[in-house]
């Protein structure tokens, strides 16, 4: 019989979360919208137009980079001051077209545009020569000056077409690296908000109280909860994977015990982690705080968009030991270095770890009333 | 014959607050008490530790004979309760709820359909916990509470908020309770006739001390107790006036009504009539009505019951 009471609560749970019709989109629609509008916007082939200001000279006779200007760019006038501007196009099949914009201004109003980031390079001359003045942090204003250098010198002829070869194969792509580390938030964020806000509303709505005032086993109660909510991220998943397969063409390609091995390992981690913040407050605000912050480091720090091999060094093996890094880590193993069920191994025992510390931590100083 | 509830000398208090101080009472098999008091008395305090998620700072509480320590399972068991307020979950039905709950004390399907028909909601049993109305909530609440066929029924305030209508529904499911079963019955409200309904003792709780306890009758000397005649007058009484001292009179509203009470009606009211146009006071409005715990609460406290 106590075998009912455990099945009796997973079955409850289940039901009073999928008979909300705001679970199914937020849930389930919402992170395939976000893996298409995030995969779309990082996979089209960009073709990028770069914005350079060139300050007027009045004074002098001959300018380098009017002439350059009149002899080689197109005439046009900007789209947003209406005043001239040209236009060259440096056209290109694999990389995508280069449209360089330069438009006439002062110092003051160069300075004002690159501030409000439209544009990043600003050229000027001085006794005869042309001057380059951007920001040598930013990657992509260092990235226009050399197009432009090659431009004003005449040797931006596009890449010799054959040296370079774009790499389409399945699991290389950014598309590739971002879903795993989608469904790894996921987990995360399903985790944290479902599970800690519905203890804390249960709390505060004494629905816990009444319940533990029968015979019902508090250890099967919180069980309950993460059984549905494990259960509730494997079909969130599933749908996120098959939607990523079809439109993206995605594939795993390491074990599929594997999968499941780090899946339920990153899952009981958020699970504990969850029962353990929602242990003691019955207030959603405090639960917010306390959610947010488990949830932001990790989602700045463990690279589910962008690798966080560019944080400084001393950092990276302390990132590496977060249980987002890890489980974002693994999964990315599995999906695209094809890595196996032994060596989800280790990643997945130390998940499991940090899940059953916080669990039983969390049962230990759980408040039922 | 053991107690069902024994509350001996129990003091509780939170930081500087004492919420219970100094008490007694037992409660024996079958019998239903009511703990009245105003707001902030001790009675949700005192049930708490019945209840056993409070434990007394000092004394001892035994319900069936035992401690809560070590014996909650067992006590979970045989005890079936209502909170003030409580919320199951929202997408549930009423039917899943109680096969939910029956599950914790491994019960069959039967008796899940007994309660259905026992809290009259068999029309509601596909309803969502969340679309019941206030009332049909309740009877679900007291229907989960009664699932285990418990020796002690603990009821916190079982029908404050809702309407008469509902209130006379739980009050009759109560009432069939106790006719048909040896079931104790304690419950906490601020309503006196609720406790005159559903129990046989009343127990009276101001400041966490016991005012008063006994039947209604012992409480009130009902038959040949005393009538309360309340009057309104058309201007305040001004303070110079003093009635004679065996009609004490408690003032309101600025000396422009009063209470008092008479015990023989028949003589005193007569005298009373006498006094007020001796004074040269004029009469709006005058009531004679039977005393009540709300009165005898203003007379042993000052204050009101409800207030």
């Amino acid at each position: 019989m106590r075998r009912n009471q455990l099945f009796q609560l997973i079955s409850a749970h289940f039901k009073d979360i999928i008979r909300r019709p705001a679970v199914i989109f937020w849930g389930i629609i919402f992170p395939i919208l976000m893996s298409l509008g995030l995969g779309v916007a990082f996979t089209r082939k960009p073709d990028i137009v770069r914005h350079v200001a060139v300050i007027a000279q009045e004074t002098q006779e001959v300018s380098i980079i009017a002439n350059f200007l009149d002899h080689h760019a197109e005439k046009t006038t900007s789209t947003d001051t209406r005043k001239p501007a040209y236009r060259i196009t440096l056209k290109d099949e694999k990389l995508g077209d280069t449209t360089f914009l330069f438009r006439k201004t002062t110092w003051e109003q160069a300075m004002v545009l690159l501030k409000r980031g439209n544009l990043n390079v600003v050229m000027s001359e001085k006794n005869g020569r042309v001057e380059y003045h951007f920001d040598p942090l930013n990657p992509d204003a260092q990235f226009t000056y050399f197009k432009l250098v090659g431009l004003m010198d005449g040797t931006a002829a596009p890449p010799a077409a054959e040296a370079f070869r774009p790499l389409t194969v399945s699991g290389t792509r950014y598309i590739d690296f971002l879903v795993p580390g989608l469904i790894a938030m996921d987990i995360m964020m399903s985790c944290m908000w479902g599970m800690s806000y519905g203890m804390i509303e249960k709390r505060s709505k004494k629905l816990l109280r009444r319940m533990v005032a029968t015979p019902m086993k508090k250890s099967y109660f919180l069980m309950a909860m993460m059984t549905v909510r494990i259960l509730m991220n494997a079909i969130e998943a599933l749908l996120v994977f098959v939607f990523a397969w079809l439109v993206f063409d995605i594939t795993i390609q390491g074990s599929l015990s594997g999968l499941a091995a780090v899946f339920f390992a990153g899952n009981i981690a958020f699970g504990g982690i969850a029962i353990f913040m929602s242990s003691r407050t019955d207030n959603t605000e405090i639960g917010n705080g306390l959610v947010n912050a488990v949830v932001m480091p990790m989602m700045v720090l463990s690279g589910i968009f962008f690798s966080y091999h560019n944080f400084p060094e001393w950092s990276i093996p302390v990132i590496q030991k977060l249980p987002l890094t890890l489980l974002a880590d693994g999964l990315r193993g599995v999906f695209i270095e094809g890595a196996g069920f032994a060596d989800m191994l280790g990643p997945s025992l130390i998940m499991t770890g940090i899940g059953t510390v916080f669990f039983l931590a969390g049962l230990r100083i759980f408040k039922w009333h | 014959m053991n107690p069902v509830i024994a509350v001996k000398n129990v003091h509780k208090s939170f930081k500087n607050v004492k919420a219970v101080a100094g008490v007694d009472f037992e409660i024996l098999k079958g019998q239903s008490v009511a703990l009245l008091g105003p707001n902030g008395a001790g009675k949700t305090t005192l049930m708490e530790m019945i209840e056993g998620i409070q434990k007394p700072d000092t004394g001892e509480i035994l319900v069936l004979g035992k401690t809560w320590k070590g014996n909650e399972d067992a006590l979970h068991r045989q005890i079936g309760l209502s909170l003030q307020e409580t919320h199951f979950l929202d997408r549930l039905t009423v039917r899943e709820t109680l096969i939910l709950f029956a599950s914790f004390y491994s019960l069959a399907r039967d008796r899940v359909d007994e309660i259905i028909d026992i809290i009259d909601l068999s029309e509601r049993t596909r309803a969502y916990v969340v679309n019941l109305s206030g009332g049909q909530r309740q009877r679900l609440a007291i229907g989960i509470a009664l699932l285990n066929r418990p020796r002690l029924l603990l009821l916190d305030e079982p029908t404050t908020g809702l309407d008469p209508n509902a209130r006379r529904e739980i009050w009759s499911i109560l009432l069939r309770l106790k006719q048909q079963s040896q079931t104790s019955l304690i419950l906490t409200t601020h309503y006196m006739e609720e406790a005159e309904q559903l129990c046989d003792r009343i127990i009276i709780i101001d400041h966490g001390r016991i005012l008063k306890k006994g039947t209604m009758a012992e409480l009130l000397e009902a038959e040949n107790g005393p009538k309360i005649i309340e009057f309104t007058l058309e201007a305040p009484a001004k303070n110079d006036i003093r009635p004679p001292s065996r009609f004490p009179i408690h003032w309101a509203g600025g000396r422009a009504k009063g209470s008092v009470a008479l015990l023989h009606i028949e003589t005193e009211l007569p005298e009373f009539i006498n006094f007020i146009s001796q004074s040269q006071l004029r009469l709006k409005h005058l009531e004679c009505r039977r005393k009540t715990l709300d009165d005898l609460f203003t007379e042993m406290t000052g204050r009101r019951l409800n207030g």
